[in-house]
């Protein structure tokens, strides 16, 4: 069903703009036209699917089904909803304040907040068409476990006494209101002309907003596939050397971008050799971890509290890429 | 005169209501103030959690997305 975007591509590349095809110039712009536009349809569609079915669902109902939950469902109901309810990166902030004021504990707001960048619907799907389901079932599973372990692991280490004053003052002004009844917002029924509404807005702004990153994803993906020699990483990272996996995470780091725009790197990476887990830990470490949101997280967090979220990132991304790299030689 | 707040964590759409609010409210020759506030202890105190959100004279109106013409011209229009 996708060949008609190959297609597109050998027209446009080929036949219209003169490039030879089996150059190395002229194959990496045939890439980089088909990708592109096959992601471009994709997402417009995808997304505008996905927000008419999803048009009444949103964080203050997450919030307050989480709120009255308990604790030990709380991280894997946090994760689950972090991966399928839409929410912009900043509004990370609100959201956080929103669940502490709730009384809902750091650790499952922490669940939430770390599983929703990783994954989101169009990351799913993208990785669906891309690299087929049976790495989107892992990549999912892989982020989500990360998200419900890190959020355990914050609650363990009683993380809530680092965070800055006045969001500790609202979370156990919150604890302390629990029992009384949460008055939850009647459920909004919407007609399906307000879905169209809402699912048009939606699928112009998240297409408005991640474009720009599909477009240097797959320049970067075309660049690769194109330029780097063949079997080069495969010969020098082929193997998933364990120093490859943690050097992978830190050179994510300063990278950032959404999984949008991560996603064809993913592909080309791994259609160019580089182990799976080796390109998971990247990816993950480009998506999740990144100094904007950070500083951003400084208002409501101490540094103590950074500085173990930023550490438990890393092990975490480092860890995944190791087991993904052992597991892979016997699958 | 109306005041208005805009509550946002300085994103590109809290600028966009902002400025469509300040638009309007000008066409209409309407006297407004617009503030943008981006103190998380205020945002959290009006209990919004997806932004840009709108407050007019200290009610909390809106909250998610920028507004629409109409309803900024239905606040402008209420007493």
């Amino acid at each position: 069903m996708f060949q008609v975007f190959s297609d597109f591509a050998t027209w446009i590349v080929f036949d219209l703009l003169g490039f030879v095809a089996q150059t190395k110039l002229g194959d990496a712009l045939h890439f980089f036209v088909e990708d592109v536009s096959k992601i471009f349809v994709l997402l417009l569609v995808m997304i505008y699917v996905i927000a008419l079915l999803r048009a009444s669902m949103n964080v203050e109902r997450v919030r307050d089904y989480l709120a009255v939950r308990h604790k030990s469902t709380g991280y894997v109901m946090a994760s689950g909803f972090g991966a399928v309810t839409p929410f912009c990166s900043c509004s990370s902030i609100p959201v956080f304040l929103g669940f502490t004021s709730a009384g809902i504990p750091v650790g499952i707001t922490m669940a939430f907040l770390i599983t929703s960048p990783l994954i989101n619907e169009v990351a799913v799907l993208l990785l669906l068409s891309l690299l087929g389901w049976k790495f989107t079932a892992l990549y999912v599973l892989v982020g989500m476990t990360v998200g419900i372990l890190g959020g355990v692991f914050l609650d363990a280490i009683k993380a809530e006494r680092w965070l800055q004053s006045f969001a500790a003052e609202a979370l156990q002004r919150g604890q302390s209101q629990i029992e009384a009844s949460r008055e939850g917002e009647a459920a909004v029924s919407l007609s399906l002309v307000e879905r169209h509404q809402y699912a048009k807005d939606e699928a112009l702004e998240i297409f408005g907003r991640v474009w720009k990153w599909v477009i240097v994803g797959v320049g970067l993906g075309a660049a690769l596939h194109g330029f780097v020699p063949d079997g080069w990483i495969e010969a020098h990272l082929g193997d998933g050397q364990w120093w490859s996996v943690p050097a992978a995470v830190l050179v994510g780091i300063p990278l950032y971008s959404n999984a949008t725009g991560v996603i064809p790197v993913m592909e080309s990476l791994i259609s160019n050799g580089l182990p799976v887990g080796t390109t998971l830990a990247f990816c993950m470490s480009t998506v999740a971890a990144s100094f904007p949101e950070f500083i951003l997280l400084k208002q409501v967090m101490q540094w103590q509290l950074l500085a173990v979220l930023f550490a438990l990132l890393l092990a975490a991304f480092t860890l995944v890429g190791w087991v993904f790299n052992f597991a892979t030689q016997y699958i | 005169m109306k005041i208005f707040k805009v509550l946002g964590s300085g994103c590109a759409k809290c600028s966009k209501t902002a400025q469509a609010i300040s638009a309007v409210a000008e066409e209409k020759n309407i006297a407004v103030s617009v503030e943008k506030v981006n103190d998380p202890q205020v945002i959290m105190a009006f209990g919004v959690m997806r932004t840009p959100a709108v407050v007019v004279d200290e009610k909390l109106v809106y909250s998610g997305s920028v507004p629409s013409r109409g309803d900024i011209e239905k606040w402008l229009a209420d007493v």
